[in-house]
C-alpha cells in the first residue's frame, strides 16, 4: 500500500501520472515535464513536497547536540530563521541523508529529512539524543505538509495567494525562514528551494494545504511534478540522496566538501573517519558533446586518469543537452575530454563544474 | 486512452499498420509514449537492415528512461521516418501519426497474428 500525502486527490482529478516514489504515490508530470522544468525557471510552479519529514528538535541544548550530530556547523546559524544544509553522517564517514537545519531558537531547530530515509534519520537520531543529550525532544511532525514554489515570480504568486504572508517574508534573505500567523494558521515560510530559483518552500498544517495549493493554482503557479523537480535540480547541480550519495561514499567524494567543517576543533559524528580518509574521487559535472542518447546512471565513464560512473543523468531541457554527475578519479579537470559507454556506443562528454543552470539561464557553454 | 481499432499491436507496446503496397508501418502506442514521458532521443533503424521478429532495432529515450523498440514482424526495413530524429515529441504529440519505420514483411501472414486493438487494451490493464 502507497502512501499519500494530502494533496494525492487533486493530483489525480488534475490529471497527474502517478509513479511509486520510495513507498510514495506521486506525480511525475501533469502531461509534460519539460513544460513544467520551464514554467519554473521563467515563471512559477509548484511541487507537493508533503512526503519529505519535517523533524522538530526541542530542548535546552538543541544547539550543542547538532554541532555534534550534523557534518556542517550550526554555529553559523546566528540569526533566528536562517538555514543551513548538511550532511548526517555515519560514524564511518558515509552519508546517512542529506538535509536542511533551521534554526528558530537557541531551544528549538527545525530539520526537513528526505521521505525515503526519514524512519532511519529519526532513529538515528533518537539514538544519539539518548547517548549524548537525553534532555532533547525529537518530533516527527507527519501532521504537516510542504509545497515548495519556485521561479522568478514564485515570491510573489505566493504573496497573492497568501494574504499577509508579504509583509512577514519580504525581508527574508535566501536560505532563511520565518514563521507567520496568518488566518492560516501556524505557517513556516522559508526562502529555500531544490531548483536554482528563487522561491519559498511552505510549511502548514496538513489539512490547510488543499486550499493552498488551490490558491496557487488561481494565482497562475504551474502544478510540476517529481520529473521536473529531478531536472531543476541537476541543472542546479544539488545531489539526490541515494542517487550522488549513500550509506556508501564520503561526502568528499560526492561534490559536499563544502559542506563539511574539517577545519574547527569541533568534533562530530564521522570527522575521524572523514580525516583519515581522504578523498580518491570527486564528483564533476559533464556536458554530452555529441548526439547519440541521452546520460543517465549508472553508465561508465573513461577518462585519462581511469574509470569513473554517472550518478545522475538526463536531459536538460534549459541547455537542451544531456548533462550529468560523475564520480570520477581525481585529476579529471573541467574542459577535459571523457568517453561515456552509452549502449553500444562510446559519446564523447565535456567535464564542467556544476552548476549548469541557474536562475533561467544556462551556466555552461554548449559546445 | 487511444487505441485505434485498425492498427494490430504488440506487448511491448509497438502499434503495426499493412499499407496498401503489403509493407508495414511502425511506431509506439499512445500508453508507451505517456509512459515514457517527453521524447528527446530517438535511434531508427538502417534502410535496408534485416530485423528478425521481436529483435531490438531502434531506441527512444525520453527525460526519464531509455527504451528498446522490437520488430513485430521479421522483415526488412525499407523506410525510416528520419525526420523524427530533429523532433521527436511529434511521437508525444500524436503517436499514431509519428510512425519509426517500415518494413517488408517476410511472412505477409505475419501481421494478423498480432494482437488486435481489444487484446492489446487487456494487456495494459485499461478499462
Amino acid at each position: 500500500m502507497l502512501k499519500t500525502t494530502p494533496l494525492n486527490a487533486i493530483h489525480r482529478a488534475a490529471g497527474a501520472r502517478m509513479v511509486d516514489f520510495g513507498g510514495w504515490d506521486m506525480p511525475v508530470n501533469y502531461g509534460s515535464q519539460i513544460e513544467e522544468h520551464h514554467a519554473v525557471r521563467r515563471d512559477a510552479g509548484m511541487f507537493d513536497v508533503s512526503h519529505m519529514r519535517v523533524v522538530d528538535l526541542a530542548g535546552t541544548g538543541a544547539r550543542d547536540f547538532l554541532r555534534y550530530a550534523l557534518a556542517n556547523n550550526v554555529d553559523k546559524l546566528k540569526d533566528p530563521g536562517r538555514a543551513l544544509y548538511s550532511c548526517l553522517l555515519t560514524a564511518g564517514g558515509t552519508v546517512i541523508d542529506d538535509l536542511i537545519v533551521y534554526f528558530l531558537r537557541e531551544d528549538f531547530f527545525r530539520l526537513v529529512v528526505n521521505a525515503g530515509t526519514a524512519d532511519k534519520d529519526v532513529a538515528w537520531l533518537r539514538r544519539l539524543i539518548a547517548e549524548r543529550a537525553p534532555q532533547l525532544e525529537l518530533i516527527p511532525r507527519e501532521d504537516l505538509a510542504m509545497v515548495a514554489v519556485q521561479g522568478p515570480n514564485a515570491r510573489a504568486r505566493v504573496w497573492q495567494a497568501l494574504p499577509g504572508s508579504e509583509s512577514a517574508t519580504a525581508g527574508l534573505k535566501p536560505f532563511s525562514a520565518a514563521a507567520i500567523d496568518a488566518e492560516w494558521g501556524d505557517v513556516f515560510i522559508a526562502r529555500t528551494g531544490y531548483t536554482g530559483e528563487d522561491g519559498f518552500e511552505i510549511v502548514l498544517p496538513a489539512a490547510r494545504v488543499g486550499e493552498l495549493w488551490n490558491r496557487l493554482a488561481a494565482a497562475g503557479v504551474r502544478p510540476a511534478g517529481l520529473g521536473a523537480r529531478d531536472t531543476l535540480r541537476l541543472e542546479a547541480g544539488m545531489n539526490l540522496y541515494g542517487q550522488d550519495m549513500d550509506e556508501t561514499v564520503s561526502p568528499l567524494e560526492s561534490g559536499l566538501a563544502w559542506t563539511v567543517d574539517l577545519t574547527s576543533p569541533r568534533d562530530f559524528v564521522g570527522k575521524a573517519a572523514l580525516l583519515a580518509h581522504p578523498a580518491q574521487r570527486q564528483l564533476v559535472g559533464l556536458v554530452l558533446s555529441e548526439k547519440g542518447g541521452v546520460l543517465r546512471a549508472h553508465q561508465r565513464v573513461r577518462t585519462a586518469r581511469g574509470d569513473g560512473e554517472i550518478t545522475s543523468g538526463t536531459f536538460s531541457p534549459t541547455l537542451e543537452q544531456s548533462i550529468a554527475l560523475a564520480r570520477v578519479p581525481l585529476g579529471v579537470q573541467p574542459a577535459d575530454t571523457v568517453q561515456v559507454v552509452v549502449r553500444d556506443k562510446e559519446l564523447a562528454a565535456r567535464v564542467v563544474k556544476p552548476p549548469f543552470a541557474r536562475n533561467g539561464k544556462p551556466l555552461v557553454a554548449i559546445t | 486512452m487511444n487505441i485505434p481499432a485498425n492498427l494490430r499491436y504488440t506487448a511491448s507496446h509497438e502499434w503495426v499498420r499493412t499499407e496498401a503496397d503489403g509493407t508495414v508501418t511502425v511506431g509506439i502506442t499512445d500508453h508507451a509514449q505517456e509512459a515514457l514521458g517527453d521524447l528527446v532521443y530517438l535511434e531508427l533503424p538502417a534502410a535496408g537492415r534485416k530485423v528478425a521478429a521481436e529483435e531490438a532495432c531502434a531506441v527512444v529515450e525520453s527525460v526519464k528512461a531509455a527504451s528498446d523498440i522490437y520488430a513485430p514482424v521479421a522483415g526488412e526495413v525499407v523506410a525510416v521516418n528520419s525526420a523524427l530524429n530533429d523532433a521527436p515529441e511529434e511521437v508525444n504529440k500524436d503517436a499514431y501519426a509519428a510512425w519509426l519505420f517500415k518494413l517488408k514483411p517476410a511472412d505477409a501472414g505475419a501481421v494478423a497474428k498480432l494482437l488486435d486493438a481489444k487484446a492489446y487494451e487487456a494487456t495494459i490493464g485499461e478499462a
